[in-house]
């Protein structure tokens, strides 16, 4: 079984490849034949047919039939209106997935920054390789999956009743200061459990929010920092009125990045609590929809919500990229 | 991951190394235990599930794993024979099919990707500009807009369950960022180098094929590294199109055995470890790559 499967995808990438290479060959020819002037203007399409072809039908035709079965009932073969919308918006638990969602994107985006930004500053400070290393170190978890993340922290927040030995390291950390060992995913109070999945993201992104502000410190003119010192700025001055603005764009497209994926966060929630004792979140949200209920009509409600919530960062991600272009 | 400030190791800190004092000053005894402090809370979970998983027998359920440090000849491969041969998804399995998933899911888009990208820098042709933007918009669009319609198409075409989906399914995913980071890439290539091959004669074929692929490495190694990380380290994809059965990648079999209230945490740490072994080797090995890849634009 295993090695069919092995050689099943071997197949796949020979087959795959060459396919690809014979489609682009062919068309190439094909293309060719025209005469001239008609050729120049047939040939882009030619190159970009494929992957145009590729994005439309397995991600823009399924975001529009998404829209579409939203208003459709559960196995979308009728049309019900904005039912689905007003049955989320009435829901409880899902206004409460809403407000889970409003807190990880609240306190993950900004935490991930300014301690990407901490480490950077921090590390830039010291012995080359001293830096490397401790770079390293704050980036590895960017490599492990959410999955895998998700049972390195279970584990840190393991519990066992109180009077047994501790496996978990927090209940241990609480026990020998004393406290009583907590089942701590359980823990709802001001919403501690949902906190404790959040560092959890946390701790695979400032990695990356380390190495891409630590670039754009180090890009920072000497001149600008020197001229601070001349006119007498002490450190922290020169840090927040010249080296945090020159590096804001860098600090932005952070943020904006781990707020995307803040705001579709699954893995995490679906691995640790599977969104009980009211952790839940839009993306895992969307998922028991899908499956628990079989409700195609939910779910699809549910992704749009998502889907309008990112849609004024994709205005600014275009807005940005044309302001690019323009100074290219 | 490497600065461009690595001149010689050492106590450079207090040399008079001119790119070093661009910083805000020099390290002291306080930033570097701060530094120390910072790298053990990021090490210690990592260490702790690595350390649980060689422990023998149920030690892992008795008490902490710091108590090892007090016999730490007390080890044992036990754990990872058992998670990977074990079990209704072992781990040696499910090792396989995340193969069997990543490698196609990772080598199809890219050679996709790079002939649109040509297109897009070099060549010119109506509404350029306008399928480059929702190329530019679709990169922060969440894959779970796609997936219901997706299976439900699957289904029609008969593929439910098969690797295809998912190869396909990622293809899909991935092209908006391959077509943006490879057309970024390309548009920074010297024009002069272009224009002669024109001049020559080559054909756009040509000078794709000899000289901009080739050219473009970089960028599509940087492209194929995060798809590679992408495509093994997902669940959601997995998980919707190829479910829990003997198609079981490594983070669905992970999450199922996570579910699974008896398993003692010996053998979930082992499971944890091997599923993050090869992305590990990969990233590690390939590092520079893949930081240019993220800052080339990763936004997904």
């Amino acid at each position: 079984m295993g090695a069919l499967n092995v050689l099943y995808a071997l197949l796949a990438v020979v087959v795959g490849v060459l396919g690809a290479l014979a489609l682009y060959w062919i068309l190439n020819k094909l293309v060719e034949m025209l005469p001239a002037k008609q050729e120049e203007a047939v040939k882009p399409f030619a190159f970009l047919l494929p992957a145009l072809a590729v994005i439309t039908v397995f991600l823009v035709y399924p975001a529009i039939m998404t829209i579409i079965n939203s208003l459709r009932s559960d196995d979308s073969t009728e049309w019900v209106g904005a039912k689905n919308f007003v049955r989320i918006f009435t829901n409880a638990p899902f206004l409460s997935a809403l407000v889970n969602n409003l807190l990880w994107i609240i306190i993950v985006p900004a935490t991930v920054v300014a301690l990407g930004l901490l480490v950077a500053v921090l590390a830039d400070r010291l012995s080359p390789t001293k830096e490397k290393v401790a770079k390293s170190v704050i980036f590895m978890p960017m490599a492990i999956s959410m999955v895998g993340a998700s049972t390195i922290w279970k584990f840190i927040y393991a519990y066992k009743p109180a009077g047994t030995d501790q496996i978990g390291l927090l209940n241990a950390i609480v026990v020998g200061f004393g406290g009583q060992p907590q089942t701590w995913l359980q823990y709802q109070t001001l919403k501690f459990n949902t906190l404790l999945l959040m560092i959890v993201y946390i701790w695979t992104q400032v990695g990356y929010s380390m190495v891409l502000l630590s670039a754009a410190i180090k890009g920072v003119p000497e001149e600008t920092v020197e001229a601070g010192r001349i006119d007498g700025a002490s450190e922290v001055a020169i840090f927040f009125r010249i080296i945090v603005p020159q590096a804001w764009p860098t600090v932005i497209t952070v943020f904006i990045t781990v707020l995307i994926g803040v705001m579709k966060v699954f893995d995490i929630v679906y691995v640790m609590t599977n969104g009980n004792y009211d952790t839940d979140v839009i993306g895992n949200a969307f998922f028991n929809a899908l499956y628990s209920e079989a409700d195609a009509g939910k779910a699809s409600a549910i992704v749009l919500v998502l889907m309008v919530a990112i849609l004024p960062i994709m205005v600014y991600q275009v807005r940005q990229f044309r302001a690019q272009e323009a100074n290219r | 991951m490497s600065t461009a400030t690595a001149t010689k190791p050492g106590k450079a800190a207090k040399a008079p190394a001119p790119i070093k004092e661009k910083g805000l000053g020099k390290a002291n005894w306080v930033i570097e235990t701060a530094v120390l402090f910072l790298c053990l809370m990021w090490l210690i979970p990592t260490i702790g599930l690595f350390i649980t998983s060689i422990r023998p027998g149920d030690d892992a359920d008795k008490n902490g794993w710091w108590t090892w440090f007090a016999n730490p000849l007390r080890i044992t491969m036990e754990n990872y024979s058992k998670a990977l041969f074990d079990g209704s998804t072992p781990m040696g399995m499910a090792f396989v099919n995340s193969v069997a998933v990543a490698v196609p899911a990772t080598i199809i888009p890219i050679m996709i990707a790079a002939f649109a990208a040509y297109a897009f820098t070099f060549m010119d042709f109506p509404g350029k500009d306008i399928m480059f933007i929702i190329i530019v918009g679709l990169l922060v669009v969440p894959n779970q807009v796609a997936l219901v319609p997706l299976s439900v198409m699957f289904m029609k075409l008969g593929l439910q369950g098969q690797f295809a989906t998912v190869w396909l399914a990622h293809a899909g995913f991935g092209m908006p960022l391959a077509v943006y980071i490879l057309r970024n890439y390309m548009a920074s290539l010297p024009r002069a180098v272009i224009e002669s091959a024109k001049i020559d004669g080559a054909s756009h074929f040509q000078t794709f094929w000899k000289l901009i692929v080739p050219m473009s490495v970089p960028a599509l190694a940087s492209f194929a590294i995060f798809q590679f990380l992408w495509v093994w380290n997902d669940l959601l994809v997995a998980l919707v199109f190829l479910g829990g059965g003997d198609k079981s990648v490594m983070t669905v079999a992970m999450a199922g055995l996570l579910g699974d209230r008896g398993q003692g945490w010996q053998i979930l740490t082992a499971g944890a470890f091997l599923t993050m072994l090869l992305p590990l080797i990969v990233f590690l090995s390939l590092q520079r790559f893949f930081i240019r890849g993220m800052t080339a634009g990763a936004v997904k």
